[in-house]
This record gives structure tokens, C-alpha cells and sequence, in this order.
């Protein structure tokens, strides 16, 4: 069986304004979401508060348990459904930290199961103290930032052989980023500075396969993190989870695509490189789609099957396997080209 | 033997360590004993992150040092105009008259050496000197005091009896605590957050207490409070007690403490005794106090206030204050395992009870069979008897992470259990990397065998690239991540590894065999 012709010829790279026009607008609509909604909704992990996951016995409404809510002293709160119906569970959360001692959560469902009249269980009480919340906020970015540096110093070193170059330069860095975060430097400017630095250097230093990898890479976080803002969900720990395997897989395609470049180029080096870079996002598309749709069912059926908890870190997932996809077919190779039309003139 | 056979031979020898380590998972009886941890989020229980007080401990160090001076210029003679504790860690010293002066410069000098002079004023014959610790002692302190929180609290755990516990630090003051399984958190966290100080002190009964609750509190004493529920009402009534500041003994003297039931009125207490110097000054205590009340205090709280009738030997005392027995028994646990030596704060707690566990097992292990069901069929559907050997290699892939957790003795998290969902689907990236070559290859009108050849070979490359980065990324996750997300990322770290094995390595040497062995001439791909 095959989906893709062996012959396929589809002209990605004569189509690269489109889709860098798509691009950007998706990058565009994904910041404005971002400036829009004040930054990114943070879940209890990185802003602080508390979390208690309840489960009812029977059906309940919401303005009990609302009102039970209101007998016990936990200041803001809200209350939302939680999986599937049939469960009856319900998040409550309330941005307060420090009041789980002393038998809050017996507290809690006493008042409950009196408003509700039903049987309740507490099923999970999450509390992280602000501090907390801060430091692991901290650490995400620095974490991101790492990762998009050790994979350029891998890419320059496997591709173009600049093994040293690429080192000391993220080697460089990371001492910089490292000695101005001790100063108490706001650390999203930080990262978000090192960041285009770093773009900035790729470019000067020529390390063409590098900087292609990391702007799809950029280009898929943003997107997804963007996605995430207009569907109102909350970053927590596991969503960075998904977003560094989003940066493993997406450089998966990207990589490979790559290798092909670097093979075609030494077969047939007399073509233009868009031909040869055309050619090889054709010989591998039949493996790209292959791979992303055996991805794409396992991630669905997480989705659809893994509970509430999980609930979440399958929809970044999925975003980020076709916008992983995407970037690798249109985002990262045309960028190769951008620089030979530049060093030709 | 030939290499076809050496290679076949090892691959066997790693399935069946695999298989041997993800045997004791069904039937824990099995040798070589390593069962797969499971997460908190999985089987239930507490995470709980601590940060010590260590200010506290400093200040609690330079309070005792104020004590051990003001005790010292009493036996000397020396009068001073006030000896305290200021902003926290600092101690400022009045004194009047050469005399004073010379006594104190003379104590200071034999007897705290340690301490460091800030400033030291003269005005006329008045001298004022400010003194505290060197930044490198203080630290040492603070340092100590994580450090000893730290075993106090092992020490109260083990007591409580909670199976396979984990405590470490986190940091310079923060303690890391994970206790898998235990159901009623509201008593665990009491028994580790509470600080367990045991003072006695006593009753400061020449002042008017009144007079004290409306602010005019005498120097050296302080209003304390006692706390009784009554059980008619249910209601709780605090009693306000005035009590001098000094400190007369602490709980660091005493060698045991247990339950006991008072005969008389059916109530548990906790009865202490004493090591030999704690029932020495016991002793030397109430000889010195009989008729006046001597309160017993833990963690500022008064828990009783009696008259001493008479000179106590023998080293015990008794705790009493309408515990129910669990409380007791939780208090004597402390005392045994001894205070903290600074308060601790709760910065992060993380609560999950078994039935949701339970509900994210079902779940978790419910979207790996489905999943995995849907990428073996498109396979066999897609690669046909290609397919079927990538299949082979996806199932042993699952049972290959399974042994890898087991025999590392990571923990599965349910993050963990999506990472192997999604190895599943990644898994197979790797041999349609290299099925989709072979079949180019056979396009260009390679026989089998030369295609299979060029298709590992020029796979291979490219698959190894593509998985370092994963790795990489996986990596960083490992170092970032705590809890449910490390255990993700070892299950995607032990994924790509395995995949790796899978797919450059097992399905090769059965492509061989039937292309070399059975001299197989067409290719089901």
C-alpha cells in the first residue's frame, strides 16, 4: 500500500511565500493572543494557589457547590467540571497557597457533601506556594533555552562540522545568561534577549542547518503556545513537558529532511539547491506523513482515552505534531535558501 | 557460529534480561525483586516541599548566646543596663561604670571569642557595644539547621511508620518529602510541620496578667496561651497565661516519651524522661519553685500550668492536655525524634488519593492498548510482512522500557505512561525511515537482499540524528523536571534508546534470516 506516488513532485519551496505568510500570521495572531490575555494563563504550577480535584457520588449543580464553597474560607475561587460528565468531578481552584494545613481538605468536603447533599470525595489536593510558582517558571524558560542550545551545537556539529565553533559560541552563552540571571535579571527578557542573540550569531557565523532547525523550532512553540492562549488553557508542568518533546519532534522531521539535503547535495551538485531542496522534501514526504499519522492516532487516542489529568498535554501534543510537520516541510529548508540568495549577491 | 547467529544471540540475551526484570511487576515474589515504582500521581500519597526558617534557627542560636551572657554577668557581678536581641541576629549590650566595663571586656573575652564586635560607643561612662556571629558561623548555622530538620524529620517518619519514604533536599534550605500511599495527610503533616519545642518555664506571678493583655507586658515575660476544647460545646477556649521568657529546660534532655492512660480520669498523656543532666535540673527546678506554677510549653502553646508541690527526682514528667490517643501518640513521636531546629514552612504540597491513581492506571494503560492497536494494524496494513516485523519490534520495545524502569528502578509516572504512548507512535519512525528506503531502493531494481543492505545503511545515519536530539531534549527535561514530568522523561529517554535497539538492530538480523538463511527471493514490503 502507499499514499504517496514514488514520483511525487509538489513545489514546496516555489509555494515558501505562502507559507511564510502563513506563518507569520500564525506567529502574529499567537503573540497578540499573548499581549491580549497578559502573558501566558498560568496553571497552579508556575502562578501559585491551590487545586482540589472532587468527586461527587451523583450528579450535583454548580451553584451548591458554589455555595458550600462559601462556608469555608477560601477566598477567590472557581469552579469548573473536570473529564467526562458521567464522572460528576470538579476542580476547584483558588489562587490562595498557604491554608492547606489543619485539616483543610477535611474542611472542604464536609462542607460540600452538606451543600450537595451527596457523598464527596477529594480526590486530589495540588498547594505550590508562590515562591514556587516562580522558581519553576524560571526554570521552564532556562530549561527551553538549554534544549534549543545543545540541539543547535549538535545540528552545526553533525551538519557542517563546527563542532568548536558552535560550542564555544553556545558555550559563551550560556555563562552570559547564567551570570546576568544571578543578578536578579527579570528572566522572560533574559531569555527572550539570549534567544535573538543567538539568532542573531547563527547568522553571522553562518551555521545555515542550525538556524534553520531552531527558527522551526521557535515557530512551533510559539504557534502552540499562541493556541493554547486563545483556547484559555492553563500552562503547567506537563504542558513544558510537551512543548521540549514538541522541540524533539519537530526537529525529528527537520533532521531528516536535512540529511536528505546534504545527500541530494553531493549527488547532484550541479542543480540549484532549491531544486535539490525541493526534491528532497518530495523523497521524504512519504516517511513525514507516515510518521506524523502513527504520531497524530497514538496522541488522539491519549486525547480522547487518557483522562482528565492527561487531558491537556495530549492537546499540545497534537498541535505540536502538525505544526511540527508543517514547519519542516515549509518553514525550515526554504530557510537554507534564503541565505544562498544572500551570499550569491 | 556466524555472525548472522553471534548477533541473533545477543539480541536474545537482552529480551530475556528484560523480560526477567519485568517479571517481579506481576508476581512480586519473583527474583531478581525490582518491581516498577510507581508514582505518586499513580499510586497515591503526598508530595511535600519544605523550606526551613533558617533565620530562625540563627536568631534562636544568638537568643541562647544572649542567655548564656546575661546568666554569666550574674555570677560575675557584672550589671549591665540592658542585654538583648536586636534585628534578629544582633546583640546590644548597656553597660554603666568602669567596673561593668572591665567585668564585661574580661567575660567577653575568656568566654565568647566567637563573636564578632560591630560597634562599640562610648558616651561619657556609659558603653554601648553591638554583637554578633561571623557571616561564616551564621551560615554554618543555617546550614546545620536544613541538615538537622532534615534526619528530625526522617527521624519522625520512620516513627510514623510510612512505607518506602522519600526525603531530601531541594536546594539550600528546602526539604523534599514524597510519601507514597498514606491516607490521612492532615495527621502527617502535623507530625512534620509542627516544630516540636518543648520548653519549661515558669508562671510570672508577681505581675498583674490582666494588665498584661492590655499591653503592659513586665519585661522578661511574655502572655502565652493554652487552648482547651470543650467537649460539652465542642467550642475551643483559650486561656491566657503570663509567663517569664527564660527558658529553664528543654526537650533536647530527655531520652524517651510514650502514651500512657491516666487511671483516673481514662485520658492519654504523654509521660518523658529525662537524660541524667535534664533530671538533675529538674530536680534542681522545682526544689527551687515549690508553690509556684511551672508551665509546660510546646511550640508556644501552654499545655498545662501546675503548682509544684514538691522537689521532683527521678527524671519524668508528664504531658497532659485532652489529646485523643493518635494525638498522643503523634506528640511523643516528635519528642523522641526531637525539635526542629527552626520552623518549617509548607511551600508546595501535592496530594493524591489512591482512587484516582487507580482511575489514571485504567486510563493510561487503556490508551496504550488502543493506540498501540491502531500503529501495529496500519503497519500490517500499510507494510504488510514488513509490518509485521516492525510490530514484533514495537512489542518488544514496550516490554524493553518496562525492563529498563524496572532494573534502573525509575518511577513510572502517568506522564511516563503517555511518554511510552508516544514512543509507540515514534517507534515505528524509525522503521519506516528505513522501509520507505528499501522500497526506493527496490524501485531502482535491487534484488531484496542489496535493497534491505543499502535501506539499513543509509537509514541508519539519519536515525541516529534524529533520536539524539529527542535524547537531548529528553535530557534537559530530566534536569528541569520534578516528579511526574522526570518520570516522563526517562520513559521517552528509555523510548528512543530502545527504539534505537529495535529498529537498527532486531529487525535487521530477522530481515537477514529469511533473505540469507531461507534465501527468501521476494520481499513482502
Amino acid at each position: 500500500m502507499q499514499f504517496i506516488k514514488p514520483d511525487i513532485n509538489i513545489n514546496f519551496v516555489g509555494k515558501r511565500k505562502i507559507a511564510f505568510t502563513l506563518s507569520l500570521a500564525m506567529i502574529l495572531i499567537s503573540i497578540t493572543s499573548l499581549l491580549v490575555h497578559k502573558g501566558p494563563k498560568y496553571g497552579i504550577d508556575f502562578a501559585g494557589g491551590t487545586l482540589i480535584q472532587v468527586k461527587f457520588d451523583a450528579p450535583v449543580k454548580l451553584a451548591d457547590i458554589k455555595s458550600g464553597l462559601a462556608t469555608v474560607n477560601l477566598g477567590k475561587s472557581s469552579v469548573q467540571g473536570f473529564g467526562e460528565h458521567s464522572d460528576y468531578e470538579y476542580l476547584i481552584r483558588t489562587d490562595r497557597s498557604v491554608m492547606t494545613e489543619q485539616g483543610f481538605s477535611l474542611e472542604v468536603q464536609k462542607a460540600l457533601a452538606s451543600s450537595t447533599g451527596q457523598g464527596v470525595d477529594i480526590r486530589r489536593v495540588e498547594m505550590v506556594g508562590p515562591q514556587v510558582g516562580k522558581d519553576l517558571r524560571e526554570k521552564a524558560l532556562f530549561a527551553m533555552f538549554y534544549a534549543l542550545l545543545f540541539i543547535a551545537i549538535y545540528i552545526s556539529g553533525r551538519f557542517e562540522l563546527k563542532w568548536m565553533l558552535s560550542g564555544v559560541m553556545a558555550g559563551v552563552l550560556m555563562s552570559a545568561v547564567y551570570l546576568l540571571s544571578i543578578f536578579n535579571v527579570s528572566v522572560p527578557y533574559l531569555i527572550a534577549a539570549a534567544l535573538v542573540v543567538t539568532l542573531f550569531l547563527f547568522w553571522f557565523l553562518e551555521l545555515k542547518y542550525a538556524m534553520g532547525a531552531i527558527v522551526a523550532l521557535i515557530h512551533d512553540v510559539t504557534i502552540t503556545v499562541g493556541i493554547f492562549s486563545l483556547f484559555g488553557k492553563e500552562f503547567t508542568l506537563p504542558i513544558i513537558a510537551a512543548l521540549l518533546t514538541i522541540i524533539g519532534y519537530s526537529l525529528n522531521d527537520t533532521i531528516i529532511v536535512f540529511d536528505r539535503i546534504r545527500e541530494n547535495l553531493r549527488k547532484h551538485h550541479k542543480d540549484p539547491l532549491k531544486t535539490i531542496i525541493n526534491r528532497s522534501v518530495n523523497e521524504t514526504l512519504s516517511r513525514t506523513i507516515l510518521t506524523s499519522m502513527t504520531t497524530l492516532a497514538v496522541v488522539v487516542t491519549l486525547f480522547v482515552m487518557g483522562g482528565g489529568i492527561i487531558h491537556d498535554f495530549a492537546f499540545a501534543m497534537m498541535i505540536g505534531v502538525i505544526i511540527g510537520t508543517y514547519s519542516s516541510i515549509y518553514v525550515a529548508s526554504p530557510i537554507l535558501l534564503a541565505w544562498k540568495v544572500r551570499g550569491k549577491k | 557460529m556466524n555472525n548472522l547467529s553471534w548477533r541473533a544471540l545477543a539480541v536474545f540475551a537482552v529480551i530475556i534480561i528484560a523480560i526477567i526484570y519485568v517479571l517481579p511487576t506481576i508476581k512480586p515474589t519473583w527474583w531478581p525483586h525490582k518491581k516498577i515504582n510507581l508514582g505518586l500521581d499513580l499510586q497515591g500519597g503526598m508530595h511535600l516541599v519544605l523550606e526551613v526558617d533558617t533565620d530562625k534557627a540563627l536568631e534562636g542560636t544568638i537568643e541562647r548566646i544572649s542567655q548564656e551572657i546575661r546568666d554569666l554577668c550574674r555570677k560575675e557581678h557584672v550589671r549591665y543596663i540592658a542585654l538583648d536581641r536586636v534585628e534578629g541576629n544582633r546583640i546590644s549590650i548597656k553597660l554603666q561604670g568602669q567596673n561593668n566595663i572591665d567585668g564585661f571586656d574580661k567575660l567577653l573575652d575568656k568566654d565568647f571569642q566567637g563573636l564578632r564586635i560591630l560597634s562599640r560607643l562610648t558616651d561619657g561612662d556609659v558603653l554601648t557595644l553591638t554583637l554578633d556571629l561571623p557571616d561564616k558561623e551564621a551560615d554554618q548555622i543555617k546550614k546545620m539547621a536544613t541538615d538537622q530538620a532534615l534526619e528530625t524529620i526522617r527521624n519522625r517518619i520512620d516513627q510514623f511508620g510510612v512505607s518506602e519514604p522519600d526525603i531530601r533536599h531541594q536546594g539550600e534550605k528546602r526539604i523534599l518529602i514524597q510519601l507514597p500511599g498514606i491516607k490521612d495527610t492532615k495527621r502527617a503533616k502535623d507530625l512534620i510541620g509542627r516544630t516540636a519545642l518543648l520548653e519549661f518555664k515558669m508562671l510570672d506571678e508577681t505581675h498583674d496578667l490582666n494588665a498584661a493583655l492590655k499591653g503592659d507586658i513586665p519585661p522578661g515575660s511574655e502572655v502565652l496561651y493554652g487552648t482547651k476544647e470543650d467537649p460539652a460545646t465542642r467550642r475551643i477556649i483559650k486561656t491566657p497565661y503570663l509567663i517569664k521568657k527564660r527558658t529553664l529546660l528543654t526537650g533536647a534532655h530527655l531520652t524517651d516519651a510514650k502514651v500512657q492512660i491516666d487511671s483516673q480520669y481514662n485520658e492519654p498523656y504523654v509521660s518523658i524522661d529525662f537524660d541524667k543532666k535534664g533530671g538533675r535540673d529538674f530536680a534542681r527546678i522545682t526544689e527551687a519553685n515549690v508553690k509556684k506554677r511551672l508551665a509546660i510549653v510546646l511550640d508556644d502553646k501552654v499545655y498545662s500550668a501546675p503548682v509544684i508541690q514538691e522537689k521532683i527526682t527521678g527524671g519524668k514528667a508528664r504531658i497532659t492536655g485532652n489529646f485523643t490517643t493518635e494525638e498522643a501518640r503523634d506528640l511523643a513521636i516528635a519528642l523522641r525524634a526531637g525539635a526542629l531546629p527552626a520552623p518549617v514552612l509548607i511551600l508546595e504540597e501535592r496530594t493524591v488519593g489512591p482512587s484516582l491513581g487507580t482511575d489514571s492506571i485504567r486510563k493510561g494503560l487503556m490508551s496504550m492498548c488502543v493506540g498501540g492497536l491502531l500503529v501495529v494494524l496500519f503497519m500490517i496494513v500499510y507494510y504488510r510482512g514488513s509490518g509485521l516485523i516492525a510490530d514484533f519490534a514495537l512489542i518488544l520495545n514496550v516490554i524493553l522500557i518496562a525492563g529498563g524502569l524496572a532494573a534502573f528502578q525509575a518511577t513510572l509516572t502517568l506522564p511516563g505512561i503517555a511518554g511510552i504512548i508516544l514512543t509507540i507512535g515514534m517507534a515505528v519512525d524509525a522503521n519506516v525511515l528505513i522501509f520507505e528506503r528499501i522500497r526506493e531502493e527496490m524501485r531502482i531494481g535491487k534484488t531484496p537482499r542489496a535493497a534491505v543492505d543499502a535501506g539499513y545503511n543509509r537509514a541508519t545515519l539519519t536515525i541516529l540524528d534524529a533520536n539524539v536530539t529527542t535524547l537531548i531534549a529528553a535530557l534537559v527535561l530530566f534536569q528541569f523536571g520534578t516528579g511526574p514530568v522526570k518520570g516522563f522523561a526517562v520513559t521517552l529517554s528509555l523510548g528512543v534508546i530502545a527504539s534505537l535497539f529495535t529498529a537498527l538492530i532486531l529487525t535487521r538480523i530477522i530481515f537477514d534470516f529469511y533473505l540469507i538463511k531461507r534465501k527468501v527471493k521476494t520481499l513482502s514490503i
